[in-house]
Protein backbone atom coordinates (compact mmCIF):
# COMPACT_ATOMS: atom_id res chain seq x y z
CA UNK A 1 0.00 0.00 0.00
CA UNK A 2 2.36 2.59 1.07
CA UNK A 3 4.32 1.91 -1.65
CA UNK A 4 1.61 2.00 -4.38
CA UNK A 5 1.71 5.62 -2.96
CA UNK A 6 4.77 6.59 -3.43
CA UNK A 7 5.12 5.78 -6.96
CA UNK A 8 2.37 7.76 -8.04
CA UNK A 9 3.95 11.05 -6.69
CA UNK A 10 2.29 14.72 -5.71
CA UNK A 11 1.67 16.76 -8.98
CA UNK A 12 -1.11 16.41 -11.14
CA UNK A 13 -1.27 14.68 -14.26
CA UNK A 14 -1.73 16.97 -17.34
CA UNK A 15 -5.08 16.71 -18.95
CA UNK A 16 -4.92 14.83 -22.05
CA UNK A 17 -6.06 17.12 -25.16
CA UNK A 18 -4.84 14.53 -27.79
CA UNK A 19 -8.21 14.44 -28.42
CA UNK A 20 -8.95 18.24 -29.02
CA UNK A 21 -7.95 18.07 -33.14
CA UNK A 22 -10.62 15.29 -33.54
CA UNK A 23 -13.10 17.73 -32.18
CA UNK A 24 -11.94 20.55 -34.18
CA UNK A 25 -11.69 18.72 -36.84
CA UNK A 26 -15.20 17.39 -37.06
CA UNK A 27 -16.13 21.20 -36.55
CA UNK A 28 -14.29 22.41 -39.38
CA UNK A 29 -15.53 19.67 -41.75
CA UNK A 30 -19.12 20.77 -40.85
CA UNK A 31 -18.53 24.30 -41.87
CA UNK A 32 -16.49 23.11 -45.13
CA UNK A 33 -19.74 21.13 -45.85
CA UNK A 34 -22.03 23.91 -45.07
CA UNK A 35 -19.71 26.55 -47.00
CA UNK A 36 -21.08 27.25 -50.39
CA UNK A 37 -17.84 28.35 -52.35
CA UNK A 38 -19.58 28.38 -55.67
CA UNK A 39 -20.86 32.02 -55.28
CA UNK A 40 -21.23 33.46 -58.82
CA UNK A 41 -19.73 37.10 -59.11
CA UNK A 42 -22.82 39.28 -59.16
CA UNK A 43 -22.62 41.65 -62.20
CA UNK A 44 -25.79 43.07 -61.64
CA UNK A 45 -27.42 45.20 -58.58
CA UNK A 46 -30.28 43.47 -56.80
CA UNK A 47 -31.25 45.27 -53.63
CA UNK A 48 -34.37 42.81 -52.73
CA UNK A 49 -38.55 44.33 -52.23
CA UNK A 50 -39.26 44.30 -48.85
CA UNK A 51 -42.64 42.09 -47.74
CA UNK A 52 -44.02 40.64 -44.65
CA UNK A 53 -45.65 36.80 -46.22
CA UNK A 54 -42.28 35.56 -47.17
CA UNK A 55 -41.62 31.79 -47.38
CA UNK A 56 -38.58 29.84 -46.69
CA UNK A 57 -37.48 27.36 -49.29
CA UNK A 58 -35.79 23.98 -47.40
CA UNK A 59 -34.60 22.68 -50.81
CA UNK A 60 -31.27 25.19 -51.99
CA UNK A 61 -30.35 22.55 -54.31
CA UNK A 62 -33.49 22.70 -56.08
CA UNK A 63 -33.47 26.40 -56.74
CA UNK A 64 -32.28 28.63 -59.95
CA UNK A 65 -31.28 31.76 -59.60
CA UNK A 66 -32.26 34.69 -62.59
CA UNK A 67 -30.78 37.55 -61.40
CA UNK A 68 -32.20 40.99 -62.70
CA UNK A 69 -31.36 43.93 -61.94
CA UNK A 70 -29.19 47.42 -63.33
CA UNK A 71 -25.72 46.27 -63.55
CA UNK A 72 -23.20 46.99 -61.13
CA UNK A 73 -20.38 48.13 -63.48
CA UNK A 74 -22.56 51.31 -65.82
CA UNK A 75 -19.14 52.21 -67.88
CA UNK A 76 -18.92 48.77 -69.16
CA UNK A 77 -22.72 47.00 -69.14
CA UNK A 78 -24.56 50.81 -69.23
CA UNK A 79 -28.06 51.26 -66.67
CA UNK A 80 -30.64 49.53 -68.19
CA UNK A 81 -31.57 46.01 -66.48
CA UNK A 82 -29.63 43.13 -67.61
CA UNK A 83 -30.07 39.13 -66.53
CA UNK A 84 -27.74 37.01 -65.17
CA UNK A 85 -27.22 33.66 -64.78
CA UNK A 86 -24.71 31.88 -62.63
CA UNK A 87 -21.92 34.40 -63.56
CA UNK A 88 -22.67 35.88 -66.63
CA UNK A 89 -24.60 37.87 -68.50
CA UNK A 90 -27.88 36.10 -70.73
CA UNK A 91 -30.64 37.27 -72.54
CA UNK A 92 -34.56 36.62 -72.48
CA UNK A 93 -34.43 34.62 -75.51
CA UNK A 94 -31.89 32.63 -77.88
CA UNK A 95 -28.97 30.24 -76.97
CA UNK A 96 -28.39 32.34 -73.48
CA UNK A 97 -31.75 33.00 -73.08
CA UNK A 98 -33.86 31.92 -69.98
CA UNK A 99 -34.94 28.58 -71.60
CA UNK A 100 -31.72 27.16 -72.47
CA UNK A 101 -30.28 28.06 -69.17
CA UNK A 102 -33.29 26.62 -67.01
CA UNK A 103 -32.81 23.57 -69.10
CA UNK A 104 -29.66 22.62 -68.73
CA UNK A 105 -30.07 23.63 -65.10
CA UNK A 106 -32.85 20.80 -64.94
CA UNK A 107 -30.60 18.27 -67.01
CA UNK A 108 -28.52 18.16 -63.64
CA UNK A 109 -30.79 16.55 -61.48
CA UNK A 110 -32.47 13.82 -61.60
CA UNK A 111 -35.83 13.11 -63.89
CA UNK A 112 -37.84 12.07 -60.56
CA UNK A 113 -37.18 15.81 -59.19
CA UNK A 114 -37.37 18.06 -62.15
CA UNK A 115 -40.82 19.29 -61.65
CA UNK A 116 -39.78 20.02 -58.10
CA UNK A 117 -37.09 22.84 -59.09
CA UNK A 118 -37.82 26.13 -58.53
CA UNK A 119 -36.66 28.93 -60.57
CA UNK A 120 -35.96 32.30 -58.16
CA UNK A 121 -36.06 35.83 -59.86
CA UNK A 122 -34.01 38.07 -58.00
CA UNK A 123 -35.48 41.06 -59.38
CA UNK A 124 -34.01 44.78 -58.15
CA UNK A 125 -36.74 46.51 -56.70
CA UNK A 126 -36.83 49.23 -59.71
CA UNK A 127 -36.78 46.74 -62.37
CA UNK A 128 -40.18 47.29 -64.65
CA UNK A 129 -42.42 43.95 -64.80
CA UNK A 130 -42.40 43.87 -68.39
CA UNK A 131 -38.74 42.46 -68.17
CA UNK A 132 -39.93 40.19 -65.87
CA UNK A 133 -42.72 38.97 -67.87
CA UNK A 134 -40.70 38.02 -70.67
CA UNK A 135 -38.82 35.98 -68.17
CA UNK A 136 -42.63 34.48 -67.02
CA UNK A 137 -43.16 33.60 -70.01
CA UNK A 138 -40.32 31.51 -71.32
CA UNK A 139 -40.22 29.75 -68.27
CA UNK A 140 -44.23 28.53 -68.62
CA UNK A 141 -42.78 27.62 -72.67
CA UNK A 142 -40.60 25.15 -71.14
CA UNK A 143 -43.24 24.31 -68.64
CA UNK A 144 -41.07 24.95 -65.35
CA UNK A 145 -44.12 26.79 -63.57
CA UNK A 146 -42.40 26.90 -59.92
CA UNK A 147 -41.75 30.65 -59.48
CA UNK A 148 -40.31 32.49 -56.55
CA UNK A 149 -40.13 36.44 -56.39
CA UNK A 150 -37.22 36.64 -53.92
CA UNK A 151 -37.58 39.26 -51.20
CA UNK A 152 -36.35 40.11 -47.93
CA UNK A 153 -38.27 39.72 -45.17
CA UNK A 154 -40.02 42.66 -43.19
CA UNK A 155 -42.51 45.11 -42.19
CA UNK A 156 -43.74 46.93 -45.35
CA UNK A 157 -43.49 50.49 -44.82
CA UNK A 158 -45.82 52.91 -46.53
CA UNK B 1 25.99 4.10 -40.70
CA UNK B 2 24.72 5.20 -37.08
CA UNK B 3 22.25 7.41 -38.51
CA UNK B 4 20.07 4.37 -39.66
CA UNK B 5 20.14 3.24 -36.01
CA UNK B 6 18.63 6.31 -34.88
CA UNK B 7 15.18 6.32 -34.02
CA UNK B 8 12.57 8.61 -35.82
CA UNK B 9 11.77 11.37 -33.64
CA UNK B 10 7.69 11.55 -32.71
CA UNK B 11 6.02 14.41 -34.96
CA UNK B 12 4.96 16.91 -32.42
CA UNK B 13 1.31 17.26 -33.25
CA UNK B 14 0.56 19.90 -30.59
CA UNK B 15 0.38 22.18 -32.98
CA UNK B 16 -2.57 20.53 -34.97
CA UNK B 17 -5.17 21.78 -33.20
CA UNK B 18 -3.83 25.25 -33.70
CA UNK B 19 -4.19 24.64 -37.35
CA UNK B 20 -7.25 23.02 -37.57
CA UNK B 21 -8.53 26.07 -35.37
CA UNK B 22 -7.30 28.15 -37.82
CA UNK B 23 -9.21 26.73 -40.79
CA UNK B 24 -12.15 26.83 -38.79
CA UNK B 25 -12.38 30.27 -38.17
CA UNK B 26 -12.20 30.63 -41.84
CA UNK B 27 -14.83 28.77 -42.79
CA UNK B 28 -17.07 30.12 -40.04
CA UNK B 29 -16.21 33.14 -41.45
CA UNK B 30 -17.13 31.87 -44.74
CA UNK B 31 -20.29 30.55 -44.19
CA UNK B 32 -23.27 32.50 -45.67
CA UNK B 33 -26.39 30.77 -43.77
CA UNK B 34 -28.78 32.74 -45.78
CA UNK B 35 -32.18 31.17 -46.29
CA UNK B 36 -34.07 31.57 -49.84
CA UNK B 37 -36.91 33.87 -49.00
CA UNK B 38 -39.85 35.16 -51.30
CA UNK B 39 -43.41 34.94 -52.59
CA UNK B 40 -43.61 31.38 -53.74
CA UNK B 41 -46.05 31.24 -57.35
CA UNK B 42 -46.98 28.94 -59.38
CA UNK B 43 -47.37 30.36 -63.03
CA UNK B 44 -50.02 28.73 -65.34
CA UNK B 45 -49.12 26.29 -67.92
CA UNK B 46 -48.55 28.14 -71.05
CA UNK B 47 -51.46 27.95 -73.64
CA UNK B 48 -51.25 25.78 -76.64
CA UNK B 49 -51.71 27.95 -79.68
CA UNK B 50 -53.39 25.18 -81.59
CA UNK B 51 -56.08 24.77 -79.09
CA UNK B 52 -58.58 27.68 -78.51
CA UNK B 53 -58.35 29.06 -74.81
CA UNK B 54 -61.50 27.23 -72.99
CA UNK B 55 -64.28 29.46 -72.58
CA UNK B 56 -64.33 29.58 -68.83
CA UNK B 57 -68.01 31.16 -67.53
CA UNK B 58 -67.09 33.34 -64.88
CA UNK B 59 -69.64 35.46 -62.59
CA UNK B 60 -68.29 38.95 -62.62
CA UNK B 61 -69.01 39.14 -58.95
CA UNK B 62 -66.61 36.18 -58.33
CA UNK B 63 -63.29 37.86 -59.65
CA UNK B 64 -61.52 40.67 -57.72
CA UNK B 65 -59.80 42.46 -60.40
CA UNK B 66 -56.29 44.23 -59.08
CA UNK B 67 -54.41 46.26 -61.75
CA UNK B 68 -51.20 48.01 -61.06
CA UNK B 69 -50.76 50.40 -63.62
CA UNK B 70 -47.19 51.96 -65.18
CA UNK B 71 -47.26 54.86 -62.46
CA UNK B 72 -47.42 51.97 -59.67
CA UNK B 73 -50.93 52.83 -58.56
CA UNK B 74 -53.36 50.51 -57.64
CA UNK B 75 -57.01 49.78 -59.24
CA UNK B 76 -59.38 47.68 -57.37
CA UNK B 77 -62.30 46.93 -59.40
CA UNK B 78 -61.84 49.76 -61.87
CA UNK B 79 -61.59 52.31 -58.81
CA UNK B 80 -58.70 53.60 -57.59
CA UNK B 81 -57.38 52.38 -53.91
CA UNK B 82 -54.62 52.61 -50.90
CA UNK B 83 -51.94 49.52 -51.10
CA UNK B 84 -52.60 49.15 -46.96
CA UNK B 85 -56.39 48.90 -47.79
CA UNK B 86 -55.80 46.29 -50.26
CA UNK B 87 -55.63 43.38 -47.71
CA UNK B 88 -58.94 44.28 -46.40
CA UNK B 89 -60.80 44.71 -49.32
CA UNK B 90 -59.41 41.35 -50.61
CA UNK B 91 -59.78 39.71 -47.21
CA UNK B 92 -63.90 41.09 -47.57
CA UNK B 93 -63.98 39.65 -51.51
CA UNK B 94 -63.23 36.49 -49.89
CA UNK B 95 -65.13 36.02 -46.87
CA UNK B 96 -68.06 37.39 -48.35
CA UNK B 97 -69.97 34.14 -48.84
CA UNK B 98 -72.98 35.84 -51.03
CA UNK B 99 -73.61 38.30 -48.26
CA UNK B 100 -72.48 41.62 -50.49
CA UNK B 101 -73.63 41.77 -54.65
CA UNK B 102 -70.50 43.11 -55.89
CA UNK B 103 -68.39 40.66 -53.94
CA UNK B 104 -67.70 36.97 -53.68
CA UNK B 105 -70.64 34.10 -53.60
CA UNK B 106 -68.12 31.66 -51.79
CA UNK B 107 -64.62 31.78 -50.43
CA UNK B 108 -64.07 28.58 -52.97
CA UNK B 109 -65.36 30.27 -55.88
CA UNK B 110 -63.36 33.50 -55.15
CA UNK B 111 -60.39 34.38 -57.60
CA UNK B 112 -58.19 37.44 -57.52
CA UNK B 113 -56.90 38.47 -60.67
CA UNK B 114 -53.55 40.64 -60.89
CA UNK B 115 -52.87 42.51 -63.71
CA UNK B 116 -50.00 44.49 -64.47
CA UNK B 117 -48.80 47.09 -67.06
CA UNK B 118 -45.23 46.67 -68.69
CA UNK B 119 -44.50 49.56 -66.43
CA UNK B 120 -45.19 48.55 -63.30
CA UNK B 121 -42.10 48.48 -60.79
CA UNK B 122 -41.38 44.96 -59.39
CA UNK B 123 -40.87 46.54 -56.25
CA UNK B 124 -44.58 47.47 -56.28
CA UNK B 125 -45.66 44.18 -57.58
CA UNK B 126 -44.77 41.98 -55.40
CA UNK B 127 -45.74 44.50 -52.58
CA UNK B 128 -49.83 44.27 -53.96
CA UNK B 129 -48.69 40.11 -54.24
CA UNK B 130 -48.13 40.37 -50.80
CA UNK B 131 -51.14 41.87 -49.90
CA UNK B 132 -52.80 39.40 -51.70
CA UNK B 133 -51.23 36.48 -50.21
CA UNK B 134 -51.70 38.32 -46.53
CA UNK B 135 -55.40 38.53 -47.50
CA UNK B 136 -55.56 34.36 -47.70
CA UNK B 137 -53.33 33.64 -44.95
CA UNK B 138 -55.60 36.54 -42.66
CA UNK B 139 -58.49 34.13 -44.14
CA UNK B 140 -57.18 31.14 -42.96
CA UNK B 141 -55.68 31.63 -39.72
CA UNK B 142 -59.32 33.32 -38.51
CA UNK B 143 -61.07 30.18 -40.20
CA UNK B 144 -58.81 28.06 -38.47
CA UNK B 145 -58.55 30.46 -35.06
CA UNK B 146 -62.68 29.71 -35.35
CA UNK B 147 -62.95 25.79 -35.84
CA UNK B 148 -59.81 24.18 -34.39
CA UNK B 149 -58.67 26.75 -31.85
CA UNK B 150 -55.38 26.84 -33.45
CA UNK B 151 -54.18 29.44 -36.54
CA UNK B 152 -53.39 27.95 -39.86
CA UNK B 153 -49.64 27.87 -39.72
CA UNK B 154 -49.90 26.07 -36.08
CA UNK B 155 -51.88 22.86 -37.42
CA UNK B 156 -49.52 20.31 -38.56
CA UNK B 157 -48.68 20.43 -42.35
CA UNK B 158 -51.07 18.30 -44.55
CA UNK B 159 -53.34 16.87 -42.05
CA UNK B 160 -56.60 16.58 -42.35
CA UNK B 161 -57.64 20.21 -40.64
CA UNK B 162 -55.22 21.98 -42.60
CA UNK B 163 -56.43 20.37 -46.02
CA UNK B 164 -59.94 21.23 -44.77
CA UNK B 165 -58.90 25.46 -44.52
CA UNK B 166 -56.78 25.32 -47.54
CA UNK B 167 -59.77 23.69 -49.02
CA UNK B 168 -61.94 26.40 -47.40
CA UNK B 169 -59.80 28.92 -49.00
CA UNK B 170 -57.84 28.35 -52.36
CA UNK B 171 -55.79 30.41 -53.15
CA UNK B 172 -56.63 31.37 -56.13
CA UNK B 173 -54.65 34.23 -57.48
CA UNK B 174 -54.57 34.69 -61.36
CA UNK B 175 -51.68 36.39 -62.94
CA UNK B 176 -52.76 37.38 -66.18
CA UNK B 177 -51.54 36.85 -69.66
CA UNK B 178 -49.46 39.99 -70.38
CA UNK B 179 -51.59 42.51 -71.85
CA UNK B 180 -50.31 45.58 -73.69
CA UNK B 181 -51.42 49.13 -72.06
CA UNK B 182 -50.92 51.96 -73.30
CA UNK B 183 -47.98 53.31 -70.88
CA UNK B 184 -49.36 56.94 -70.26
CA UNK B 185 -52.26 55.15 -67.55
Amino acid sequence: MSKFKKNKGKELPAINTSALPDIVFMLLFFFMVATKMRDPTVLVKTSLPVVSEVEKIEKKSWVNHILVGPPINTAKSGTAPRIQFDDKFGMVEGANGVQAYITLKKNEHPEGVRDYLTTAIKADRSVKMGLIQDIKQELRKINSLKLLYSASEGEVIE
Amino acid sequence: MARKSRKIPEINAGSMADIAFLLLVFFLVTTTMDQQKGLRVQLPPFPDPNVPPPVVEQNDRNVLEVLVNSGDQLLVERKPLRINQLTELTKRHIQNEGRLPNFADSSQAAIVSLKNDRGTSVQRYVEVYNELIRAYVEARDEYALNKFGRSFKDLPKKSDQALEVQKKYPMKISEAEPVEYSSSN
